[in-house]
């Protein structure tokens, strides 16, 4: 197994497009170290990128945020900005593994594992992010949740990786959230996670809204007709219940040793229900 | 020379203090060196082939393309361990747990093992190993394998304890039955009767440490063997009787500990690592995996239990049944009778029956864990109990002091007890004051009692005296926890000098006479016992030194709070000889001091506790958060009170674990799901609440400071009262364990417990 750590996003893509065999990208390695321990796991090729320029950075723009793909999920946390713009995103990535592990993690690397329960996923999908992808024939800008194709799979090409996570400025009175449900408090993977961003207008009318759902198919679930429930209500009861139930009916998971379909589907609901209600705290609303 | 073991009550000076451990700066530095912290020159890495069917028989194994990668040094298969048994069925089936030898029983099964210069090379070789199998039907679940129609795991199995002989063969291994009176006579007398089924699946110890050892053969029909272990004299004489050593021949060291609690009780890879190092002429270090411990070794039965229980209005309970069946994995244990055993002994009870029905199944050899089947008996019972209290209209707290065993109670199980602890246990409970603390919404209180019988066992111990006056203590029992500091308390106790001069280690196999492992809750009762013993003895000796030393007879020495006095008016100016000046003048008195014990440390005495718990269940997710937790048990004496508490939080810990996620979940495929503790979720410490434990002490009558083992009755209550807890919080009676998120939904959906 050859291991690289390129300095230049030009040679990070060069190695990977010229890989012979299995080429994997590492950044905090904290999927990937894992699967290497596994007998099945087969690797010619790892490349770190996080010697290349910027990948470390998280910097404001105009547009919003550029998180670069060996941000370490604690150093979100630590961004004072970032915390305040997308609360929701940054609880998101700091729900993943243990402290030690948000010590080493990207959202970036949460993405291209391609799990469908990775927490970030659906609070950035929620947040309408997209990210840069670089490649051997120059950059591209795509959507999150066209990232992720199947369980372990990305829409990612044979020499591309994801340079940047870019997140867009929040809209004025607008707040996202995520929650996911574990049966331990911590160190445990999502058996179902919602993502819940919202912009209210003057009157506290929900005005614009996202809803993603996380575990509860074979990749995140951006749940349009969800969303559309609650566009234009106060939050009611009646909204939420109409909330609740489009999501769980969005949902289409399967039994697994984490929980059964009908929990799943059940509890899509209850944590959309209670994600939007902070959502539209943080917007303002009353 | 006999032992005095009999109670004799004192005031302490050393025991009930609290002292560091000897053995915690080393693991808090980590420089304590675990199973796999041994090393060797020239040593290799051995890896073992498991089978991927839950049950198949081995059709051919082709080993030779494993055997041309560049450095591999051996392959073994069952070829290389020949049956040695000659005819002990037990040790057989150790035999073929640690490599299948004409069929695969399980998902994980070894089927080969190979030693390689490096994990590369051993991984290599793993994957050219060629084996057919010819797959067959296999089952998992309990009550399933029970059936008549199930596949057969053993086909030369009839079912044991069954009058006359069955004429087919079974999946049920034995038939046990215990209890006295007359069961349909005292349900007659019942004005209330309550006849409920759990079910509870099977757990798994959940050492932090996987089981991890070097092996090394030497030309000249030697070995050494270091392991971590529960019993390093015990795997010595197994890896010994399966290899075809001389147990003398065999030396065995026991590592530091990562955590046994029973599960490190068996040999797993340890007879492997010593086949593949004869093989291969080199030394083998041999580390599984978590997903190999998971699926090779260690866990506790899965159960089907139903359970009837009758009661006068009155609260007075006048007859109790349970069936109770266990997996025992693919071989025959005693895990149901244990169940059966211990269903009821916390009652005093005038007709009793249990019967326990040992069922084989396609899952790993089940391992002793913790108060071994107790657990998941005390939760059917403890549940009915619970319901049957709520039905009469009776405080369960009171409904059980009611028909509380007492000293003279004949147990449900046989024996007659003598002064016990679970009267009073229940006495604290009912005054504690989170028994009376106000609940919130969602909020239910649970409480539920456990016995678990003790052992003490053969035990051999050295006590040296150094020169400096310092005292070593050599002890065969492996320290789990605690035990080191514990057992240098009872030295200085008994000798009468400050804990800190004296250093207790364990003694490796070649140095001791043979113990029994550190089980039953046996460590600290049993090589207490032979510590006291031999410090006795090396005060003799001293005492004979002081006599020589003064020129008196040795009758007039006495030994008096670490020191040697002369008794009488004669030697009025004979300042008295501490262990100090008596060590010091050794060299010209007779030569080193020491004192010898082995003996069989009889009389453990039985150990009962009560558990308190609140939960809080959000009924929209089923999520259940642990809010307060109490221990009351009776320890007879603690010697060291933080160690005791320490065993009274795990054990609790370790069940809440149990009662809410921990589960072995197989697929269609038999094979295990979830190998890891990712998706097996033992709790992490933010899933816990502080565990306020509450110390009684019962002497126990035939331990000289009283003392009784306390390691393991902390696990038998605590499935029950977190059961009757969710069941007080949610309004449904909950009946299968573990009480995860998604049953108790569906118990609030359906209204079924399950």
């Amino acid at each position: 197994m050859r291991y690289e750590r390129p300095e230049t996003i030009g040679d990070a893509t060069a190695l990977l497009a010229s890989a012979k065999g299995r080429a994997f990208v590492l950044a905090g390695g904290t999927d990937l170290l894992v699967r290497m321990k596994s007998d099945a796991f087969e690797a010619d090729m790892v490349v770190d990128i996080k010697a290349v320029a910027g990948m470390s950075d998280i910097s404001e723009t105009a547009d919003g945020f550029e998180i670069g793909a060996a941000v370490p999920c604690a150093a979100l946390g630590e961004h004072a900005g970032l915390v305040a713009a997308w609360p929701g995103v940054v609880e998101a990535a700091n729900l993943i593994g243990s402290t030690q592990i948000q010590g080493r993690c990207t959202m970036s690397g949460n993405l291209c594992n391609a799990s469908p329960a990775a927490d970030s996923v659906p609070a950035l999908v929620a947040a309408g992010a997209r990210v840069r992808i670089a490649g051997p024939d120059g950059t591209r800008i795509v959507p999150v949740e066209d990232v992720p194709q199947a369980p372990g799979k990305t829409t990612l090409k044979k020499g591309e990786f994801i340079a940047a996570i870019l997140l867009p400025k929040p809209a004025q009175r607008s707040g996202d959230a995520y929650l996911r449900f574990t049966p331990r408090t911590e160190m445990d993977i999502a058996v179902v996670g919602v993502g819940v961003q919202l912009a209210l207008d003057a009157k506290g009318v929900v005005e614009t809204a996202r809803v993603a759902l996380g575990a509860v198919g074979p990749k995140v679930v951006l749940a349009e007709q969800a969303a559309d429930t609650i566009i234009g209500t106060a939050l009611d009861d009646a909204a939420l219940e109409a909330l609740a139930e489009a999501c769980s009916a969005a949902s289409n998971p399967i039994d697994d040793k984490r929980g059964t379909a009908a929990f799943r589907k059940h509890v899509a609901g209850v944590l959309a229900r209670r994600a939007a209600k902070i959502a539209y705290e943080r917007a303002g609303g009353k | 020379m006999s032992f005095d073991a009999e109670f004799r009550n004192q005031q302490f000076k050393s025991v009930g203090s609290r002292p560091l451990r000897p053995d915690g700066i080393d693991k808090v530095t980590g420089r304590a060196r675990y199973g796999a912290d041994f090393n060797m020159p020239g040593q290799l890495v051995g890896r073992v082939l498991r089978s991927p069917h839950a049950h198949a028989r081995i059709v051919r194994i082709d080993t030779s393309r494993a055997e041309a990668v560049k450095g591999v040094k051996a392959v073994v298969t069952a070829a290389d361990l020949p049956d040695l048994t000659n005819g002990d069925a037990e040790l057989l089936h150790i035999l073929d747990n640690c490599m299948a030898r004409t069929k695969a029983l399980y998902d994980g099964h070894a089927v080969a093992a190979v030693a390689a210069i490096d994990a590369k090379a051993a991984r290599e070789a793993l994957k050219l190993i060629e084996i057919e199998y010819e797959v067959l039907p296999h089952v998992v679940d309990v009550d399933a394998a029970a059936q008549s129609d199930a596949p057969l795991i053993d086909e030369t199995l009839f079912t044991g304890g069954v009058e006359p002989k069955p004429a087919k063969p079974s999946n049920v291994a034995n038939r046990s039955e215990f209890g006295h009176g007359d069961v349909d006579a005292g349900f007659a007398q019942a004005d209330v009767i309550v006849e409920r089924s759990f079910r509870t699946e099977q757990a798994h110890q959940g050492y932090i440490e996987p089981h991890a050892c070097v092996a090394s053969c030497n030309p000249d029909g030697t070995a050494d063997m270091w392991v971590c272990t529960q019993g390093h004299f015990v795997y010595r004489q197994i890896c010994a009787d399966l290899l075809g050593l001389e147990v003398s021949k065999l030396r065995v060291t026991s590592s530091e500990i990562g955590g046994g609690f029973g599960g490190k009780t068996h040999v797993w890879a340890e007879p492997v690592a010593l086949a593949l190092s004869r093989k291969a002429g080199r030394p083998v270090k041999l580390v599984m995996s978590r997903d190999e411990v998971f699926r090779a070794s260690g866990p506790t039965s899965a159960t089907s239990i139903d359970v009837k229980i009758g009661a006068r209005k009155d609260g007075t309970i006048t007859a109790a049944v349970a069936h109770l069946r266990y997996t025992n994995g693919p071989y025959p244990g005693m895990w149901a009778e244990l169940g059966a055993m211990t269903s009821f002994a916390c009652y005093d009870l005038e007709n009793v029956k249990t019967v326990g029905y040992e069922v084989l199944v396609n899952r790993p050899k089940v391992a002793a864990y913790r108060a071994p089947s107790a657990p998941m008996a005390a939760f059917a019972v403890e549940s009915a109990i619970d319901e049957l209290a709520g039905k009469i209209g009776m405080d369960p707290v009171a409904f059980r002091i009611r028909n509380a065993a007492k000293e003279g109670t004949k147990s449900s199980y046989g024996p007659v007890y003598g002064p016990i602890g679970i009267g009073p246990t229940l006495e604290a409970a009912q005054s504690h004051p989170h028994m009376s603390a106000p609940l919130g919404p969602n909020q239910g209180r649970g409480m539920a009692c456990g016995f678990w019988f003790n052992f003490g066992g053969q035990t051999c111990t050295d006590l040296n005296v150094n020169a400096d006056g310092t005292v070593t203590l050599a002890v065969g029992t492996v320290d789990v926890g605690g035990s080191r500091a514990s057992l240098s308390l009872i030295a200085a106790e008994e000798l009468g000098i400050a804990y800190d001069d004296v250093k207790a280690v364990v003694a490796d196999t070649a140095t001791l006479g043979y113990n029994d492992m550190t089980d039953g809750s046996r460590g600290t009762f049993s090589s207490s016992m032979a510590t006291i013993s031999a410090a006795r003895n090396a005060i003799d000796v001293m005492r004979h030194r002081a006599a020589l030393t003064w020129d008196i007879p040795v009758e007039d020495v006495v030994w008096e709070d670490g020191h040697a006095k002369a008794r009488g008016e004669n030697y009025g100016n004979l300042a008295p000889l501490s262990v100090k000046d008596i060590a010091a003048e050794s060299g010209k008195t007779g030569g080193p001091i020491a004192g010898h014990s082995e003996l069989v440390a009889d009389g453990a005495g039985v150990s009962f506790a009560t558990h308190i718990c609140d939960v809080e269940v959000d009924p929209e997710t089923g999520a259940t958060r642990i809010i307060r937790y109490t221990v009351i048990q009776d320890a007879g004496k603690a010697v060291h009170p933080s160690y005791v508490e320490g065993q009274y939080q795990g054990g609790a810990a370790q069940g809440i674990g149990w009662a809410l996620n921990e589960e072995y979940i197989y697929g269609e495929d038999g094979r295990l799901q979830n190998p890891g503790f990712l998706d097996y979720r033992i709790p992490v410490c933010s899933d816990l609440p502080m565990i306020d434990t509450q110390i009684l002490e019962i002497p126990n009558p035939n331990h000289p400071y009283g003392v009784r083992g306390v390691g393991e009755t902390s696990i038998v209550p605590p499935l029950a009262a977190i059961g009757n807890a969710i069941s007080n919080a949610v309004g449904v009676r909950m009946s299968h364990i573990p009480m995860s998120p998604p049953r108790i939904r569906a118990a609030l959906d359906g209204g079924a417990g399950s």
